[in-house]
């Protein structure tokens, strides 16, 4: 008897210490006002931002022609569950009107929400994480000058146990490095901006890479392609293992154009990509992709064996 | 005579059996039109590189046989052309089948609108381009699958 009470008392202890535990590990990091420092928000770089992160791609509301109103509302469906994408427009209420910049900095960079919560991962903030601060702000600051929506949009429909955002901070200590972009001083700067561009705002490598169990990117299968987010097709590789008879300025005529090298015309979900690469200026279309251009060939996965 | 009449015999039956082919095997013959869809805009992309000189003659031939695509699309994905010879085809065709047909339309419009603008000259030729890129886009986004 005194033995079964020990080991309760001793179970009691280990769940206690095991809940504190999971309680500070996933407590959600922010980033404080003082980190941030005075900034004069610059709105043709925050323009810039907003094409290379292809915030109309999932924010723009559905089914209506103006890609400028952010008021959220696609369905994302996942292997997780659906996904509903969030109001981002200006609106003080319902959007990110009332947002602090340290708070956009936060969710941005961190993966958390204003409230405290994590967001999670479909929000591709494993790549906004690499943004400089200064371009963070300025997209902030062009973000604000687009329309309000009203409405706030309905809760995320996801699987137990992926419906327990608390548990995202444990995915955050495995995927989430927190690491800023930093420039490899022996390449040139046009392919340090492709690799900040297309790593960072860009998120290229989120849809071009295949993702384990944890629907987080397989690191060293960056770039080699995967299934397609709508589970319909796949999405290329863009190693060298594919890429390899398109020039840069091939690449970058892709991007701008929506042309392939052999007069082709992208499809599926890289038709929306295009349409915001190609409000980009030409000189950073050029640099991404000369960073593309340089990606090692990697054969990637085999893809799954059609039916 | 007795030859001419052999040989109009013998295209009837030539042109008879392709369309029979076309009947029995949707997926083929639209893979046969969108290769000829991009072989045409390869050559109008050269033209418009300056890899060639322009010629009114190459781009009516192009839109000609853009028009007669736009034209068959949607008599080519029945119901039992979902799967089997490789195809791209997105099963969402056949879940908004008459959102497919308006944009099979619509790329068939962009192409009839911009024909004679195409032929005239090299800028108008490449405005025409650009709407025709939108018109393959808008309906590529939805219903032709990319592949890893």
């Amino acid at each position: 008897m005194a033995m079964i009470k020990k080991l309760v008392a001793a179970a009691l202890v280990a769940a206690v210490l095991g809940l504190a535990a999971f309680w500070l590990l996933t407590i959600p990091a922010t980033v404080p006002a003082s980190a941030l420092g005075s900034h004069t928000p610059d709105f043709v770089n925050g323009k810039e931002m907003f094409y290379a992160g292809g915030c109309v791609s999932c924010h723009a509301v559905p089914k209506q022609n103006d890609k400028m109103r952010l008021g959220g509302g696609l369905a994302i469906v996942s292997p997780f569950g659906t996904f509903y994408v969030p109001n981002i427009s200006s609106d003080a209420k319902d959007g990110i009107g009332g947002w602090s910049e340290a708070q956009f900095v936060t969710a941005m960079t961190k993966g958390v929400s204003p409230s405290g919560q994590h967001l999670y991962p479909a929000f591709p903030y494993t790549s906004y994480q690499h943004m400089r601060f200064d371009d963070l702000r300025d997209l902030f600051a062009f973000l604000k000058t687009l329309p309000k929506v009203s409405g706030r949009v309905r809760d995320h429909d996801l699987r137990f146990p992926f419906n327990i955002r608390r548990a995202l901070g444990l995915w955050k200590l495995l995927f989430l490095d927190g690491r800023r972009f930093v420039p490899d001083p022996s390449q040139s700067a046009q392919w340090n901006r492709g690799a900040y561009l297309v790593n960072g705002p860009g998120h290229c490598a989120e849809c071009h890479s295949p993702r384990n169990i944890l629907g987080a990117v397989i690191p060293n299968l960056r770039f080699t392609g995967g299934p397609s987010p709508d589970g319909q097709g796949g999405v290329p590789n863009i190693t060298q293992f594919k890429l390899k008879a398109w020039s840069a300025a091939d690449i970058a005529e892709t991007l701008g154009t929506g042309m392939t090298p052999d007069a082709d015309r992208v499809g599926g979900s890289m038709v929306e990509v295009v349409r915001n690469t190609s409000q980009l200026t030409a000189d950073d279309r050029h640099a991404m992709a000369i960073y593309v251009k340089s990606l090692p060939a990697v054969e990637g996965e085999k893809p799954i064996a059609k039916k | 005579m007795r030859f001419a009449i052999g040989l109009a015999v013998a295209a009837a039956v030539i042109l008879g059996a392709t369309a029979v082919i076309a009947q029995q095997d949707p997926i083929k013959t639209r893979q046969h039109l969108m290769k000829e869809n991009n072989d045409n805009a390869k050559v109008i992309v050269q033209m418009m590189r300056g890899q060639g000189s322009f010629d009114g003659k190459k781009v009516e031939a192009a839109f000609a046989q853009w028009s007669e695509t736009a034209k068959a699309l949607p008599g080519l994905f029945p119901e039992s052309s979902k799967s089997g010879e490789d195809t791209r085809a997105s099963p969402k065709v056949w879940l908004n089948k008459k959102d497919f047909d308006d944009k099979a339309a619509a790329f068939g419009k962009a192409v009839a609108e911009n024909r004679d603008k195409a032929k005239a000259s090299p800028d108008g030729l490449k405005a025409a381009m650009s709407a025709v890129g939108k018109a393959c886009d808008n309906c590529h986004e939805d219903y032709r699958l990319s592949r890893r």
